[in-house]
Parts: structure tokens; C-alpha cells; sequence
């Protein structure tokens, strides 16, 4: 099949299998491994993208599915320079392997855009779809405040 | 110095690549002309194979091999030969031949042009089954009448293990003893549950006879060592990658049977070779932690003084032995017996046994969290029976400030420590007199709320060679770097060891930085590459910074006294003459007559007036085996509300304060100790694999396992002590694993505290809402019975 989707600002038709997931398609056909698989269940969120503006976990969703849309991944996050949640990541050692960090940052990109100025407990619980096994979460929930500090979206 | 790089936590330098999506994992690299392989993987956890038919998948689309145990005769070695110990290594075969042992045991592999016809095709093998018996529990299955899984190691014992003091004289301690505590002990097993699963991706290049490998590795040396001997490739025609690895804990120090394949079938088909686990494939064959039942009692005075430990531990090994198992519930976790106290006595048994499971290996702390959580049992058990505080009983038997050499009772010699120091900032930081108030009148007003309290000390930095050698490890345990300064003195670092998301690309710029002066900026750290890096055994046992942090700061001191003798050339001055601050070799007394680090190293480069004898280059090599471990230590502090109604524990306050040394960058530190902290809490509060009696995995996804997620926790509370180790060259001592190794018991303790009042004084972990709502319902019933 046949579909049109606009990835980080630029509209790919490719023609894909049925079953191809949308992660597939964004790693295989497009070579945008930015976005990481952790499982196989929709339980870790590494994989979570934007589609049409709201976070997806993109293992959840067929390519077909996003026929017509338009998603934004990790690489098309830095536009003038490093997003702010980016930055934030940085500069508060919200990562450690960096696997699951694109898909926190997406899930904390749309957070934030929902609500702009959380409270840590707000933060915590909107990252409940999201699993990381490196840091324990408290420097990524730092980031996560001090982006929505510096004036995030 | 006028800016001390050396203690000052710095951004991460590999944080660009990963916050922009362009790491390179190893299921991110694409081949021209990639073959997918997918494995057929045993439905049962011990059968006999009857048949295996692969007719059908020969011929479904795309599929260019289907491989059998028929075809590939490889085998995996188990890489720490345990001695005295009457060790059993049968053979594990990279394809399963006559025998499966555990679900997820592989039978067959389908290579095809892409993934999904590969998938395709592997569910179109037929392998007929006669089904066995299984064994699950380390313990039951070395009784009398348990199912065997294999012909030659009777009742599954894979090695019997001692170490400790004299039997009788530990019997005698017991008879004497005016109190002894004991307890039965289940470790459960775990998922490491790195978020990347394991992936493989071999490239045969036949006319140069050469094979590289990428692949998720913590010790990429000591994978091209095993899978060379493996598969038949000499050391210096295969090329091993890992150099962005999601996550390890010990899961990826292992060689498994999958990656050997890997590099076979891409030798055999001359063409790439892809495969990557998927999460529930993970689960299945990656290797699991822990699993042990433990019988461990102590005896002490009245006054609540320590005279003696000893256990028996039943370790699972799973199905095969995986590449460093025998050592982790012996070497790493019976020799810290007695932990950080004054015990003068202790003995540990140690039986490995085979089960129908996930072969185990290290998993954090590996060992450690174990040995840790027996003693700090105990000296709860202690405290209890003697109506001590938990504080004092630890502090009673803490061994006194050392800073160079105590001899425990299992014949380690502890570096450095000063742990009562410890404990009092661990209780200032907590409000610890304030937390026990406040307990009460919780506890007055009906609610159960508990604190734990846990002063440790582990073994890390593996570890002298020659000790490497006496316990059986079949390789070395030192660590070599290289520092190349160009022209520009711009500082390439070459190192052995492998760091997976420990900062050390930036703490090792740190390094070389505060010994010579170069901007951090200028430095590059290249690792996990074996075409680009000298021989190193790998990033594990919390050892990178410790062993090949030290070889790096030997290295650059080799530097800078070339540098110096350089100056002094230049300077037209004696060596002894010359001074380094900052970047700057000058003239005592004089520093406006100086030589800066760039231009030595221009000078070097050039060549053009070198003093007699001194070779050309700024470069510098240097080995490092050290002379002993290093021993980090710490205190944590753990409360805790049960809710009664629904059994569910809610982490109110966790304190720790660690002692790992120096600290190169306190921010990474940090981070190191809220990651392992979180990860034991897991352990203790809702992690836990679970076998049916069948061996069948219930806990074989992220649906079913349950990981530790980020509402469940408080803001922890972090500070430190710093005791430097006297053998380090810059004193370090390692962090990767301390969180982990403390933080299951003081949390343990805590709900253990909390229910006391209930007269529950021993649960299962995980100590999850279902199991603690369930032995209050049964405490409460007996009350009113």
C-alpha cells in the first residue's frame, strides 16, 4: 500500500506493508533511528513521536494509520537550536544510556504543551507511560520542571 | 589550579548525540544486502527434540537458510571456572540437538532477505516434543526424585562452594552465643529490563577474511575474545562495536549463543547478518538476576555484638551456565559476609544448581545486593530481639575508621572506610530522632509507618589479576588507555573498558584535564570500539572509573613529565627546576619564563630540538592492574507508610549518603546513586519473575513485569562522605552499583518495621499491595481468633 506522511516537515510517499508499524516505517524506510523500540507491548515509550501534534507511541500505530498525517520525531525536534526540553535534558543529566531519552522528550513535549507549568507530582504521573531503567526519573523530572520554567511552548 | 575541573559536575559531552536522536544503538545500523535472522525458540521448558522440520520454511518466501542444532555445532563456555568447588560445565550448544532446558532454549534459525519473512517463515518449523519434568526452585531441585537436566550432573548440583572461617570454630561461636538470629531467605529473580533489548549485526567481508561485529556489549573486548574461540576468527580479523549501548546491568557482560550465530551465518552467507531481540525475547533468553534461597543465621552477645555468620545459599544458574555465573553467588557475594561490622567469624556454602529457567548471571550489584540484605536482615532480627535501636545496633558493631587495610573475617582486606562518620550524617540528613517522633504519633493515630536503616560496604573495582586468576576468572582484570595529543594538542584517549550511559566520555575528560591542564573540550574519549581501542576486560562490577580511570591518570602523569623534561629543555633550565600550574610548566620562582601544554606538545610533535634521548610525539601508553579492590560504603535511610485497607506501600523519605572517594563529577554521581537506589526499590516493592511449575515465564513482557515508574517516588535526599582509597591513584572508588546494593533492604526493613506492630516480621518480596494486604488480613485474623 501507498501512504503520504509528512515527517518533520517533509512529506514521504512510500509504498509499505499493511502490518508495518509507523516506528518501523520511521526506522526502516525513512532511516530515522532517532526513535528507539524498548518492547513489544506499548509499555516503554521509547518510541513515542508526535502525530499531528499530540504524542503517539509509534509501535502502537500502523503506518497506513498515518496516512495523510503529520509526525514529528526526536530529529525534527532541535529547529533553531536544541528544544528547550533538550537543553533541559543537558544541562540536568536527564539521561544516562540515552535510549529511552527520545521518547521522554516527546512525552514531556506534549505534557508541557497540555500543561505548562505542572507540579512535580503532575510531572511524575504524566510520565507513567514512559520507563527508563538508568536514572531513576528525579533528574529527568528536574528537566522536565526547569524546561517548563524557562518559558516551554 | 584557577578552575578545578577535577570535582565540578560538568554537562555531559555524549549528551548531544543522544538528545537529538542521532546515537548510533546497534539496531540502528543498516547494511546493503542485510539478511534478518529470526530464532524458533522452545515452547517448553524441558523436552526432548523428536523432530525438527523445516521443510516448509525452506520454502516460504524469502528465505535464503534455516538452521539446526544438525547444522551448527557450536557450543558457548562458561567463563569463570570456579575452583574447588567440584564445578560441572556440560555443554550448552548454540542450537538446541536432543535436549531443550528452558523456554526460550533456541532449536532452529530462519534467515531471510527482510524481518517479517523471516518471522513468517519461523513459525512454519515443526519441532516435535517429548515433554519433561521441569525444575524451577534452586532449592527443591537438588532433592531426591527431582527432574535432572542433564545426564552427568546428578541432582543439578553445579558446584558446591565454602569460604569463611573454620567450621568448628563458627560452630563453637554459635554454641556460645547468647542470642542467634535466623532467617530463610528468597532472593527473587530478576529482569534487568535494560531498555534496549540485545541486538547482533555481523559483516563477513570475505576477501580480507575479516569479521565485523555490532553488537549491544558492555566488554566488547571480551566479546570478540569468546566469539573468536567460538566461531574460529583469529582476535585481530574480527572487529567488535558497541559503541552506544541502551542500558546494561550486567545483561550485556555476557557472550550468548545468539551472537555467535550471528557471526556464523554471516561468515557462511558472506552477507550481513541482522537480528534484534524483541522485549518478550529478551525476558526469555537474556540473562535474569539473583534467584537464590538463603539459610543465614548470626550469633551475638547479649549486648548485641556480633560474634558469628554463616549461610548456605541455593543459587539458580538456569539452564546452562552463563558466561560469569559461578562467581556471582560465591566470590561476589559470599566474601562480603559480615559486610562493614566487626564480625569475627563467618562461613558461607554456596550450591549452584541447574533449573528448567533463564540462565542468571550479574544483574546491578550482582551478588553484593544479596550479601547486603542477609546482613542488614540480621542486624534487624538483632536489633528487634534485643530492643535496640536499628542505628545502634549498626553502629555497635561498625568496624572503627581505617584509612589503610582491614582484614574481614572472609580474608578480603577493605581499603578505606569511615563509617560511623557515615551513619551520623545519614542521621543528621534524615532528622532521624524526628522521623522516629513522627512515627509514633502515626503509629498513635493507626497508621502503619515504618523506617529502615542501612549501613553497607561492598567490593568493587574488579580487581587485582592475579586474584582474577586464584578464583577461577578466565581472563584478566586490569584496564589500559592511550593518550595521543596531536600537533594542535588536541587529546585523543584510547580505553578499554566500555561505558553505556556512565558518563565517562565526559568524567575521563576530567581527568586528563585536571592532571594536565587541556580543555576539557579538547579531549575525546573513544571506547567500545577493539579496532580503535587497546585491550580492556570492560565496563561491570563497578570498575571502569576505579581500574581504567586509573590507568588513564597514570597514563597522562607519563605525559606530563615528558612535558616537563621538554620544558626543562626548553627552558634551558634543570628538571628539577621546573614547576606545572594550570596548563604551564615554568622556572621555579620565575613563572613568566613558561612552556604551555600546546606548545610542548607542538614541540613534540616537531621534533625540531628534543634533549637527548627523548623520543618524538606527545603519546603515552599505560597498563594498570591494581593491587586491590576498592570499597565503597554508605549509609541509607528509608521510610514508609502501608496503607492497611490495600496492602500498598508508599515511599515517604529516602536518604542516602555514599562513600564512593573523590567524586570526579558530582552531578554524574548523582545520578549513578538515584538510578541504582530506584532499580533495588524495584526489588523490593514490585519486581519479580515468576515461573508457573511447568517453567513456563508469567513475567515474559513489560505488561507482567513490573518496573519501577516515576510516581513512584519522592524527591530523594543525597549526601556524601568522601574517604579516598589509599592504592588509587586519584583515590576513587566506584558508584555504579551502590544504590542497588542498599537500597532493597533499607526499604524491606522499613515495611518490615511498619508491620511489626502486626507481628509480621518476614514476607516474599516484591512486597507487593496483594502479598502485604494479605498477611495483614492473616494477622488480624489471628488477632481476633
Amino acid at each position: 500500500m501507498e501512504v503520504s506522511i509528512e515527517v518533520n516537515g517533509k512529506t514521504y510517499t512510500k509504498a509499505v506493508e499493511p502490518r508495518t508499524l509507523l516506528v518501523h516505517f520511521l526506522r526502516e524506510d525513512l532511516g530515522l533511528t532517532g526513535t528507539n523500540i524498548g518492547c513489544d507491548t506499548s509499555q516503554c515509550g521509547a518510541c513515542t513521536v508526535h502525530m499531528d501534534g499530540r504524542a503517539l507511541k509509534s509501535c502502537t500505530c500502523l503506518a497506513v494509520q498515518a496516512d495523510g498525517r503529520s509526525v514529528t520525531t526526536i530529529e525534527g525536534m532541535a529547529q533553531q537550536g536544541l528544544h528547550p526540553l533538550q537543553q533541559a535534558f543537558w544541562d540536568k543529566h536527564g539521561l544516562q544510556c540515552g535510549y529511552c531519552t527520545p521518547g521522554m522528550i516527546m512525552a514531556s513535549a506534549a505534557l508541557l504543551k497540555n500543561n505548562p507549568n505542572p507540579t512535580e507530582a503532575e510531572v511524575r504521573h504524566g510520565l507513567e507511560g514512559n520507563l527508563c531503567r538508568c536514572t531513576g526519573y528525579q533528574k529527568i523530572v528536574e528537566a522536565i520542571l526547569a524546561a517548563a520554567e524557562g518559558g516551554e511552548e | 589550579m584557577s578552575t578545578r575541573i577535577f570535582g565540578s559536575g560538568i554537562r555531559r559531552r555524549e549528551d548531544p548525540r543522544l538528545i537529538t536522536g542521532q546515537a548510533k544503538f546497534s539496531a540502528d545500523i543498516q547494511l546493503p544486502e542485510t539478511t534478518f535472522l529470526v530464532f524458533v525458540r522452545s515452547p517448553h521448558a524441558h523436552a526432548r527434540i523428536l523432530s525438527v522440520d523445516c521443510e516448509a520454511a525452506r520454502a516460504a518466501p524469502g528465505v535464503i537458510r534455516v538452521l539446526t542444532g544438525e547444522d551448527v555445532q557450536l557450543s558457548m563456555p562458561c567463563a569463570w571456572l570456579l575452583p574447588d568447588s567440584d564445578l560441572k560445565t556440560p555443554e550448552h550448544p548454540v542450537l538446541a540437538k536432543d535436549r531443550v532446558r528452558y523456554v526460550g532454549d533456541a532449536v532452529a534459525a530462519v534467515i531471510a532477505e527482510t524481518e517479517g519473512q523471516a518471522q513468517d517463515a519461523a513459525e512454519l518449523v515443526e519441532v516435535g516434543y517429548e515433554l519433561l519434568p521441569a525444575e524451577t526452585n534452586p532449592e527443591s531441585a537438588t532433592t531426591e526424585g527431582a527432574s535432572e537436566l542433564f545426564d552427568d550432573v546428578p541432582k543439578n548440583v553445579a558446584f558446591r562452594w565454602i569460604a569463611g572461617s573454620d567450621e568448628a570454630l563458627v560452630e563453637q561461636a554459635f554454641q556460645d552465643a547468647d542470642v542467634v538470629v535466623r532467617e530463610r531467605i528468597v532472593q527473587q529473580r530478576l529482569q534487568p529490563t535494560a531498555i534496549e533489548p540485545r541486538a547482533a549485526i555481523a559483516q563477513w567481508n570475505s576477501a580480507a577474511q575479516e569479521m565485523t561485529l555490532w553488537c549491544t556489549s558492555q566488554n566488547p573486548h571480551i566479546h570478540r575474545h569468546v566469539l573468536g574461540l567460538v566461531v574460529g576468527i583469529p582476535d585481530h580479523k574480527l572487529r567488535v562495536i558497541s559503541t552506544d549501548v541502551g542500558g546494561g546491568f550486567g545483561s550485556k557482560i555476557p557472550v550468548y549463543a545468539d551472537e555467535a550465530l550471528v557471526c556464523w551465518a554471516s561468515r557462511e552467507l558472506a552477507r550481513p547478518v541482522k537480528w534484534v531481540e524483541t522485549r518478550s525475547e529478551n525476558y526469555l533468553v537474556t540473562i535474569h538476576g539473583r534467584d537464590h534461597v538463603e539459610y543465614v543465621e548470626m550469633a551475638a552477645t547479649a549486648d548485641g555484638t556480633a560474634q558469628a555468620i554463616r549461610g548456605r545459599v541455593y543459587a539458580a544458574m538456569g539452564a546452562y551456565l552463563s558466561t560469569a555465573a559461578p562467581g556471582i553467588p560465591t566470590i561476589l557475594h559470599g566474601l562480603m559476609y559480615g559486610g562493614p561490622y566487626t564480625i569475627p567469624l563467618a562461613r558461607c556454602e554456596s550450591i549452584g544448581v541447574f533449573t528448567n529457567t533463564t540462565p542468571t548471571d550479574a544483574y546491578r550489584g550482582a551478588g553484593r545486593p544479596e550479601a547486603t540484605f542477609l546482613m542488614e536482615r540480621l542486624m534487624e532480627r538483632l536489633a528487634n530481639q534485643l530492643g535496640m535501636d536499628p542505628s545502634e545496633i549498626r553502629r555497635k558493631n561498625l568496624i572503627p575508621p581505617f584509612q589503610d587495610g582491614y582484614s574481614s573475617a572472609m580474608g578480603l582486606t577493605y581499603d578505606s572506610g569511615n563509617y560511623a562518620e557515615n551513619l551520623d550524617l545519614a542521621l543528621e540528613k534524615a532528622a532521624y530522632g524526628k522521623m522516629r517522633a513522627s512515627q509514633q504519633r502515626a503509629r498513635d493515630e493507626g497508621k502503619l509507618v515504618g523506617i529502615g536503616v542501612t549501613t553497607y560496604n561492598e567490593i568493587c573495582g574488579l580487581g587485582p589479576s592475579q586474584v582474577a586468576g586464584a578464583i577461577g576468572f578466565q581472563g584478566g582484570l586490569w584496564e589500559s588507555a592511550i593518550v595521543r595529543i596531536s600537533a594542535t594538542c588536541k587529546v585523543q584517549v584510547m580505553i578499554g573498558t566500555s561505558p553505556h550511559g556512565q558518563g565517562e566520555e565526559t568524567t575521563f575528560a576530567q581527568i586528563v584535564a585536571s592532571e594536565i591542564g587541556i580543555p576539557v573540550d579538547d579531549i575525546e574519549i573513544i571506547h567500545s570500539d577493539t579496532d580503535r581501542t587497546p585491550m580492556g576486560w570492560g565496563t561491570f562490577g563497578s570498575r571502569t572509573t576505579p581500574v581504567s580511570g586509573a590507568a588513564l591518570a597514570l597514563a597522562t602523569r607519563k605525559i606530563k613529565e615528558k612535558a616537563r623534561l621538554l620544558a626543562a629543555h626548553l627552558l634551558e633550565a634543570a628538571a628539577d627546576d621546573i614547576e606545572y600550574e594550570d596548563g604551564k610548566f615554568f622556572v621555579k620562582g620565575a613563572p613568566e619564563h613558561h612552556q604551555t601544554i600546546q606548545n610542548l606538545a607542538l614541540m613534540a610533535t616537531l621534533a625540531w630540538n628534543l634533549p637527548d634521548g627523548m623520543d618524538p610525539g606527545m603519546e603515552a601508553s599505560q597498563f594498570y592492574d591494581p593491587p586491590n579492590f576498592v570499597f565503597p560504603f554508605g549509609t541509607h535511610i528509608a521510610q514508609v507508610e502501608v496503607d492497611a485497607e490495600t496492602g500498598e506501600v508508599t515511599l515517604q523519605k529516602y536518604v542516602a549518603v555514599d562513600d564512593c572517594g573523590p567524586q570526579i563529577n558530582p552531578l554524574i554521581v548523582a545520578g549513578q546513586v538515584q538510578g541504582g537506589v530506584v532499580q533495588g526499590i524495584g526489588q523490593a516493592l514490585w519486581e519479580g519473575t515468576v515461573y508457573d511449575d511447568s517453567g513456563q515465564l508469567l513475567t515474559g513482557t513489560l505488561l507482567d513485569y513490573a518496573m519501577p515508574r516515576a510516581d513512584h517516588f519522592p524527591y530523594l535526599e543525597l549526601a556524601h562522605t568522601e574517604t579516598p582509597s589509599p592504592h588509587h591513584p586519584i583515590g576513587v572508588k566506584g558508584v555504579g552499583e551502590t544504590g542497588t546494593i542498599a537500597s532493597t533492604v533499607t526499604v524491606y526493613n522499613a515495611v518490615m518495621d511498619a508491620l511489626r506492630s502486626l507481628g509480621i516480621d518476614q514476607l516474599e518480596m516484591p512486597l507487593s499491595p496483594a502479598r502485604v494486604w494479605a498477611a495483614i488480613e492473616e494477622a488480624r485474623s489471628g488477632e481476633s481468633a
